[in-house]
């Protein structure tokens, strides 16, 4: 940047027409090094923590002949660079390895389960989304006042709360005291053999396909952990929107827009989210992803049939390629959220735009 | 003619460590005419003027003997009542377009979200409005600038931008506060050249707010001097030869002059019982 | 009145404009902070929770009433709270609930200090060296550091303990290798905006070495902020290695770990629902502890960042 600034004008002009490559160039750097570390920390947990790896993914229960096929197949007998290109070979070809527990490939059980944990964390998001940012503007305009104070005390709270903690108290309280929502699970054992899913988020699929009842069904399965997780990122959108909104509310052209005798309630909504928004997206990507973890422990409260659950039960297991799997497709789900931030940031702020 | 009634203006904030006056009983009228306020930074010329536009945080206490547009009592007018005058009636002009102007739309929306705030324009006609205003503070592309965002157009377009952004719903007076401060020398003079055109041609009264004795001189009719929340003097441009106050002699003293010896140089002398 | 007087002296003396010595610049400085600091009540709240804490763990044998680990399982099973002698009520073991509490918190101070002394010195070196050196260096260090904020770090730590096996030692380990990289992150910033400046350079001159400048004269720009951020992250880290013993990955019975004994208490939950709900509750309020100290500390320590 410094080069630039020194020659005004024809530098100008040269860093813009580098802009676009560059930015395609750090992108694919990006993309290309954190999924090289992400592979090689699981390859470092997979294969070098363990004492004897083999043992690690089948178990100590297995025949000789076994180990010894799957110590050949991990190719344990080379030097550990060469287990490593061997590891990404596979893993880069779809081979996650096999599950212990199911004994079927674990990217066929992995994309099995994911869409129940991608339907609870979206719901939890647009449940966090659509009520922690209207709480924090509403924070940041009346800053100081007894609103002020509540919203800081509800995210502070979420900030606080053992999630799994929660879910056990909600359990006790909404079904078993009050019965307003279903047993754990996801759906009611008397749809799950009749109804046909699509995508396997199943909210959804029920809604598509105009079975009402059904749709109430999941809704009364899924309402509970999708509203903890909800409130969990609430608390993290809130505090953010609010801290975003403090900012864009003392510029300039706040000041500006009522100088025009715009409304407030146009200024605030308009103006000041807007700008708002662009950083915003980031911290919905990010709460998202967030969630797509934290569903680890709700999904166990709930029995909810997710990557989650599959992973604390290969967990318990030993079942290390379930886990190594789990690990590698919620680390690829990251990036990719954490990319798509950055990229959706630079398409909303006209001012890193590339035209 | 008088547009604007002044009297005994205070503009005080309460803190921690007591009240702050940061103008304390200002008095002027201002008529269809260009009125100068000077003084240095700390001396209550803007927070004056965002008074009258009601634009002081809403911790300020704000008081006069009479506060007085056009014969609507600023101090008792509702809070729609002043935001319909905002932009409507009374427009201001801020600063530095880099912050002044919304960073995430472009400059034509910006524009028509004035005028239609103040008027029920159906959209093409507002486009087409927004376009002329545009060429009339000497753009000359102004399809192309319409669907610019701020930071894509220099300082100077952007400050033009601004000006047309406020004037578009037809004012009758304008606040400019260091409209050219935050430009280049260059470009100040354009500015100042298209405001004084706009300013004369639709006869506007202009309040102009600035630290810079010379240029408020040349520019105004008439000059109020502010020091410490106070008017120290007011006097027309043309006789600023002869004023009174030292602390205006101090400042017309610190303006440099061709050809004139500067040994020792003048420095701008501050005496406590000015504030008084 | 010669109390009054010599306390308006010592106040005087603090704030005074012009120290005479270093100590009395620096303890006029802790003063200031200190005033901003106390000014905000809730930020009082946090201090006194955590030093609560501090004091439960320090004195847990003498404050248990009972033995965390030996139960009356014959008379004293599932008691309710309130019940003599045992004022939180049993476990399904018979263990006094307040007793397994107050020892656990020594478990969950063991947690947040050892990741803090793991996680934030290498964070803070990473991110000094890497904004100091500038260069090819911060590149590579800093791509490192991308990479693993990039990961899921609680998925991540599962797997570590998965591998390391079940144990609280590890499960530190894996919550310390997974939150080092904000550290590094922020102490870069500090580095990079002291790099330039002129006492680096004055320091530069009289010759010393790189690592005696990031050592000596970069890091502890970077403390202040630094402190911040761990106290916010206490709570975090808190909760991450409760959900691991909630998941039976972190402290193995039968320690009284706070998340572990959610766990245990989740079987009783619809008839015996203190059982899981009192550590929630403890967990709950050193979390909140910490986080309203680390509130306070930030407005205090940082005014630009106050309200954020």
């Amino acid at each position: 940047m410094a080069v630039i600034d020194a020659t005004e004008g024809s530098g100008r002009r040269r860093a813009r027409f580098l802009k676009p490559l560059s930015g395609v160039l750090r992108f694919a750097v990006v993309i290309l090094t954190t999924y090289l570390g992400l592979l090689a920390v699981t390859f470092f947990i997979g294969r070098v923590v363990p004492v004897d790896p083999v043992l690690a993914v089948l178990g100590d229960r297995a025949p000789a002949s076994a180990i010894a096929r799957v110590r050949a197949e991990m190719g344990l007998d080379l030097p550990l660079w060469q287990q490593f290109l061997l590891y990404l070979k596979q893993v880069l070809s779809g081979n996650l390895g096999n599950s212990v527990l199911t004994s079927r490939p674990v990217l066929e059980d992995v994309m099995r389960v994911f869409p129940a944990t991608l339907e609870l964390a979206t719901f939890g998001t647009i449940v966090g989304t659509a009520i922690g940012i209207p709480l924090g503007v509403l924070a940041a305009v009346k800053r100081g006042s007894i609103t002020d104070q509540v919203v800081r005390l509800i995210g502070l709270a979420g900030y606080s709360i053992p999630i799994f903690w929660l879910a056990l108290l909600g359990l006790v309280l909404f079904y078993a005291k009050l019965h307003w929502v279903a047993f754990p699970g996801r759906i009611d054992v008397t749809y799950e053999y009749t109804f046909t899913p699509i995508t396997g988020m199943l909210l959804f699929d029920a809604l598509i396909q105009r079975e009402w009842d059904v749709a109430w069904d999941v809704f009364r399965h899924i309402v509970l952990p999708g509203c903890l997780l909800g409130y969990f990122s609430l608390a993290y959108i809130s505090r953010m929107t609010r801290s975003f909104m403090l900012n864009e509310l003392g510029q300039e052209y706040i000041v500006a827009a009522r100088a025009k005798g715009l409304s407030e309630q146009r200024i605030i909504w308009f103006h000041a989210l807007r700008n708002a928004a662009v950083p915003l997206v980031t911290v919905v990507a990010l709460s998202y992803a967030g969630l797509l973890e934290g569903s680890v422990l709700t999904e166990t409260v709930f029995s909810w049939p997710g990557l989650g659950l599959y992973i604390t039960n290969s967990l318990q297991n030993a079942d290390m390629n379930a886990v190594l799997g789990g690990t590698i497709v919620i680390g690829s789900v990251f990036i990719a959220l954490n990319l798509f931030s950055d990229f959706l940031y630079r398409t909303l702020d006209p001012r890193t735009r590339v035209k | 003619m008088t547009l604007l009634t002044v009297e005994n203006l205070k503009v005080h904030y309460p803190t921690r460590t007591g009240l702050v006056e940061a103008v304390r009983g200002v008095s002027f009228t201002l008529g269809r005419e260009r009125l100068g306020i000077v003084g240095e930074s700390g001396s209550g010329k803007s927070q004056t003027g965002r008074a009258i536009m009601g634009l002081t945080p809403p911790s300020a206490l704000i008081t006069a003997d009479r506060l007085d547009y056009a014969g609507i009592d600023l101090l008792r007018a509702s809070a729609r009542q002043r935001r319909s005058l905002r932009g409507g009636r009374i427009a201001m002009v801020l600063q530095d377009p880099k912050y002044s102007l919304d960073p995430v739309m472009t400059i034509g929306k910006q524009i028509v979200e004035t005028l239609r705030t103040h008027a029920r324009v159906p959209g093409d006609e507002a486009r087409r409005r927004a376009l002329e205003m545009l060429e009339a503070v000497q753009i000359r592309d102004p399809e192309r600038v319409y669907d610019l965002y701020p930071h894509e157009v220099s300082g100077g377009m952007g400050q033009r931008v601004m000006i047309a952004m406020m004037l578009i719903a037809g004012p009758e007076m304008l606040i400019a506060d260091e409209p050219t401060s935050a430009l280049d020398v260059t470009v100040q003079l354009e500015v100042l050249s298209i405001l004084d055109r706009l300013v004369r041609d639709r006869g506007m009264g202009l309040i102009f707010i600035s630290h810079d004795l010379r240029l408020v001189s040349s520019f105004c009719d008439r000059v109020l001097v502010m020091y410490a929340g106070r008017v120290v003097e007011e006097i027309a441009a043309g006789d600023l030869a002869h004023a009174k106050h030292p602390y205006t002699r101090g400042l017309i003293d610190c303006v440099p002059k061709l050809g004139e010896d500067r040994h020792p140089l003048p420095v701008l002398d501050r005496k406590p019982e000015w504030a008084q | 009145m010669t109390d009054i007087s010599q306390f308006q002296s010592r106040r005087d003396w603090l704030l005074s404009n012009q120290p005479a010595s270093r100590l009395q610049a620096r303890l006029g400085r802790a003063y200031m902070i200190w005033l901003s600091f106390s000014a905000n009540r809730l930020a009082l709240v946090g201090l006194a929770v955590i030093l609560g804490l501090l004091l439960v763990a320090l004195f847990a044998p003498w404050l248990a009433p009972r033995s965390p680990f030996v139960g009356d399982l014959a008379n004293a099973r599932l008691l309710p709270p309130g019940t003599d002698g045992y004022l939180l009520g049993t476990d399904s073991q018979g263990r006094d609930i307040l007793s397994r509490l107050i020892h656990g918190s020594r478990l969950t101070l063991m947690v947040v200090v050892l990741v803090a002394i793991i996680a934030a010195p290498l964070g803070l070196l990473v991110g000094a060296v890497a904004g100091y050196a500038g260069g090819w260096i911060d590149a590579v260090l800093m791509r490192i550091t991308d990479i693993f904020l990039a990961f899921p770090k609680l998925v991540l730590a599962m797997a570590f303990v998965a591998a390391l096996g079940p144990g609280i030692e590890n499960a530190v380990l894996a919550i310390a290798i997974t939150s080092w990289p904000p550290y590094a992150r922020m102490a870069r910033a500090e580095a990079m905006g002291v790099r330039n400046s002129d006492y680096i350079a004055a320091v530069r001159l009289m010759g010393a070495s790189p690592a005696r400048i990031v050592i000596r004269h970069i890091m502890p720009m970077c403390l202040s902020s630094l402190i911040v951020r761990v106290t916010l992250d206490m709570a975090g880290i808190i909760l991450t290695a409760a959900g691991l013993g909630f998941l039976g990955l972190g402290a193995q019975p039968p320690l009284p770990e706070w998340g572990a004994m959610i766990a245990s208490g989740r079987l009783y939950i619809l008839d015996q629902w203190w059982v899981a709900t009192m550590p929630g509750i403890a967990i709950v309020i050193v979390s909140l502890g910490f986080n309203l100290l680390g509130d306070g500390l930030r407005d205090a320590l940082d005014p630009r960042e106050a309200g954020k």
